[in-house]
Formats: C-alpha cells, structure tokens, sequence
C-alpha cells in the first residue's frame, strides 16, 4: 500500500484533532454559543452543562474531582499558575523552589523570572538515562522548600520521572509538588492520588484536542492547595483563572480526555509496538546510531536518536516529507544544540545529529516502514558526504582532534 | 524556514563530493569547523605547481543543508581558477549566489576559511609563504 505524504511523525508538538472531538466541539460555536457565566438564561445554561462534563471528563481521566480541574488557555499558563501562584501565596512560608535542568521553558523560564523577585530555584541535574535522582531530590530541600516542581515525561527525549515517588517525598516533607504533565496525560495513567500531585498542568492540543486550552489540577484535599491567580477579571474559575470560558475549546478537551481513557490501555500497546519497531528497523541497518534517554522510562509514543556524523537539520532537509524534530542547533532559534541532550550528557556532536520522533494515533506501520527506509537512504548518502564519517571509518578519534573554531 | 531552490539543488545534487589522496604534494587539504559547533567542511584542490591552476576540487561536510551547498558551490567556483583567484573568492558572494539568511551566514564564512586553508596547506607543501593578509581567519 502506498503511504500518503508528507507524513506527520512530530506528535510531541502538537497533534491533529481527533474527527471525534472536532464533531463534539462544533455546537458550541453556533447553536450552544452561549456564555457558561451567564446565569439567567437557557444559552448559558446550556454552555456551563457543557464545561461542567467536560471538567468530570478531565477529572476522570487523572483520577481527581471535577471541582479540582480550572481550565487555561493552555499548558504554558497552567505552569505559570501552577508555579507562581504556588511562590506568591506561600512567599511568607519560604521562598526556594526545586525544579530540575530539562523541563520545558514554560516551566524554566517560570523560575527564572521568579528569581529576579526574590526567589531562590534549585535546578537539579538529571542522570544520563534522563531522570532526576530522588537523592538529590532529598539532599536540595530546605526549611524554606515551598514548590517541587518536575515534568511527568520530557517533550523531547520521552522519558518519565519517578513521580510517585517524588510525590511521597514532597508529601512527606509538607511541600507542594506541581507537574508539567503536558506529555504524558493521556498517554501514560496519571493518577494524582496515586502520585501525591498537588497541582498537574494539561494541554489539549497534545492529545488530540484543539490548541489553546488546557487545564490545571488542583488539590482540594489533603491538602487543600490555594493559589494566587495571575489574571485578574471576573472571578471565574473559583477566582483562580479570570476570563470568559472557551467553552468549544473545554468541550473538546474533555472529548480528548474520554477518548484517551477509554482507548489508552489498547493504543499504548499499539504505539510502542510502532515505535520499537521503528527502532528495531534503524538500528537493524544503520551502524552507530544511539538513543537518547531511558528505554525503559519512556513513553511508548516516543523515539529520540543520534545518527552520528550526520547533522540533524540536514538529515531534515532529505526526509522532508516527514515531519520530525531535531537537536541539531541549526533547527534553533539560538545555534544551541539541545539543552536536553547536553543535559543528559550527549556530547554536542551527537547533539547536533539528534532527531525526535513522536507517533501518534494516526500513524500506521506502512509510514513507520517508509520512515525507516528513508532515514536510512538519507543517512548512508549524508554519511558518503561527511568527513567525520570518513575519518571515523579510517580510525581516527574525533574526540581527540583539535578543531579549529571560529 | 525555507531554502532557496540553489541549495535545494546543491543539497539534492552536490558537486565534486569525495575525496583526493592527503599526502599527494600537489594537493591542498583544508579541514575547518568543530563536530561540537555542527559543522565541519573538508575541501581539498589538486593545484598545477606550474600554472597554479586548480585542476581538482572535492568536498565532504557534516553540516546542515546551507553549509554543504556552500561547500559545494566553493568546489564548483575554485576549479579552473588560479590560486589567486581562488583567494579572492569572498563568503559574500557565496551568501549572494545562494540567497543565504543572515542565520546561514556562517557557512559560507567556513566555506572561504575552508578555501584559505586548502591553498595554505598547498602552499605549506610548496615551501611557499602566505602573505600575511590571506592568513587572516576568522
């Protein structure tokens, strides 16, 4: 069968909306437009039935109460709320923070800012396979610890911290835990009374849902977590997030939420059988490849490899109907090759030969094969072409040559 | 981000990729850039002692797709030329040739740098001295 091009193989950035939740949103931007804050009349009655069952689908999905889910314009402003509503309110209780060096900026940046108001962050480093260690976990927190905040799953390696026990940490020690839990919702159970989350930022547009909404957790009980908002308005939200409801936008996330729940336990074996797949075809023909992070903690959508001697954003250029994502500091907007990788301890030639694959619902085994053949096309010509193959295949260590550098 | 239909075709359709033997006194090798910057350009030229005409230029990079259409365009553009000639190609009209963004500028900056180490190494070979103008880097 032939496959149909380009194919989408980028899941991690953002994935297509599912027909089914596209078919749930659609009254809601016509007939059902009303506004869920309007009390007095049967239009907005109609609009808050219908963020009131989204928010149990939410709910139902990382086993919490609908109560405790306040929808966002997405996950960046959910992991602003989460972080700075977390430092403003208990500011007078300690002002240090942990977090660790790979999250993503939403959170990082987050930190950064609260820093220059006073705010003491501890970034923590991650082991080599991509993980926090618990012990240096234990060994940063101070009587003036108010947040640990630690991603379930990175966005660009997949791999999956221990949140549990994090979360048994954080509890233990009265300190609040927030989770950036864009990439795993929906593809790994989540369970915040399992995990001991206080507060777990969600993204739609991640799990087949539309972009611009998202939602937080928060705790109601045990403890009861209480945030600062950070946008002032109407009070809605329980006052925490102000601003008119994207009623559309929730009723889709919350048909994302019930299709991910129900079809999780089967789709995830489905997608990691692609995706080892995928590995096993690469690595079953190409020499020196390497994969980035754990195996073994790693979402089962996701695949992040070196392809040594050959640099990602030309690697990029030759299966250009695949859309991937790449390392490479030629891809990004600063030259930097990936903090992630360099991180983890990937050296910064390998980092620039990185690439990410993210499969998704949509995939089939058809696009996956075709994607195996073609990077393998596509790497041995790139290879033919690279000196530091050519020089690695004569026996010279590349490590220990003095380059010249601008 | 789009590439101009000139790398494009140098990408798809390289010119003179390969290799030429190090240790022929006639041939220039010029290996610059660094794995850890994601680029490195080996350019190599066969020079007539003679005429000081270059007879041969091959290429090989590790780099992305702009800087091995400026690698490839310097082999194309160095052949058939003299060595001064060859020097006074500047990475401006390579990034004008190829329509370069000013993020891309780099590699055709390593291209001249890789086209100046190359007939320095010649001239090495030939006991001849570089003015100290073109041993200017950057």
């Amino acid at each position: 069968m032939a496959v149909k091009l380009p194919i989408y193989m980028d899941n991690h950035a953002t994935t297509p909306v599912d027909p089914r939740v596209l078919e749930a949103m659609l009254p809601y931007f016509t007939g059902k437009f009303g506004n869920a804050a309007s009390r007095n009349h049967s239009f907005g009655w109609a609009a808050e039935e219908a963020v009131e069952n989204a928010r149990q689908q939410v709910a139902s999905l990382i086993n919490a109460t609908s109560k405790e889910i306040i929808f966002t314009s997405g996950a960046t402003e959910s992991d602003n709320l989460m972080i700075k509503g977390i430092a403003e309110m208990f500011r007078e209780k300690g002002n240090h923070i942990i977090t660790q060096s790979i999250e993503h900026k939403a959170v990082l940046d987050t930190c950064k800012n609260l820093e220059k108001h006073g705010f003491e962050v501890t970034y923590l480093p991650v082991q080599r396979d991509g993980r926090v260690s618990l012990e240096d976990l234990k060994a940063a927190i101070k009587p003036t610890t108010i947040l640990i905040t630690i991603m379930y799953a990175n966005n660009e390696i997949g791999v999956i911290n221990p949140i549990a026990e994090i979360g048994k940490i954080a509890k233990e020690r009265g300190i609040f835990f927030a989770v950036d839990g864009v990439q795993a919702v929906g593809k790994v159970p989540v369970d915040v009374q399992r995990d001991n989350i206080d507060l777990l930022a969600i993204s739609a547009h991640k799990i087949y849902g539309p972009k611009g909404v998202g939602a937080l957790y928060v705790r109601r009980r045990n403890p009861r977590v209480q945030l600062s908002a950070i946008i002032d308005g109407g009070g809605h939200e329980r006052g925490m997030r102000s601003g008119t409801l994207n009623v559309p936008g929730i009723v889709g996330l919350g048909k994302a939420c019930e299709i991910a729940q129900k079809e999780m336990p089967e789709e995830s074996v489905w997608l990691r059988g692609l995706r080892d797949r995928l590995k096993a075809g690469l690595e079953a023909k190409l020499d020196e490849v390497y994969v980035n992070g754990s195996m073994e903690h790693r979402l089962p959508n996701n695949l992040n490899m070196s392809f040594a001697y050959v640099e990602g954003e030309s690697l990029l250029m030759g299966i250009n109907d695949v859309a991937v994502s790449s390392g490479s500091a030629c891809t990004s907007a600063t030259l930097e090759p990936s903090y992630v990788l360099k991180a983890l301890g990937v050296g910064e030639d390998l980092a620039h030969t990185s690439i990410r694959f993210g499969l998704g619902r949509f995939n089939t085994q058809e696009e996956v094969d075709y994607v195996i053949d073609k990077m393998v096309q596509v790497v041995t010509k790139l290879r033919e072409l690279s000196p530091l193959y050519e020089m690695a295949k004569e026996g010279i260590d590349i490590s220990k040559m003095k380059w010249q550098t601008a | 981000m789009a590439y101009s239909d000139k790398v494009v075709d140098h990408y798809n359709n390289p010119r003179n990729v390969g290799s030429l033997p190090k240790s022929d006194p006639d041939v220039g090798t010029g290996l610059v850039g660094a794995p850890e910057c994601g680029d490195v350009m080996k350019l190599q030229m066969k020079i007539n002692p003679e005429t000081q005409v270059i007879e041969e230029a091959k290429f090989k990079t590790f780099g992305c797709g702009s800087a091995i259409a400026s690698s490839s365009l310097a082999t194309e553009w160095v052949k058939g030329k003299t060595v001064d000639e060859a020097l006074a190609i500047k990475n401006t009209d390579i990034v004008r040739e190829l329509s370069l963004p000013p993020v891309k500028i780099h590699c055709s900056v390593l291209a001249e740098d890789a086209i100046k180490a190359a007939i320095g190494d010649w001239k090495k070979k030939h006991g001849v001295e570089l003015p100290a103008a073109e041993k200017a880097s950057h």
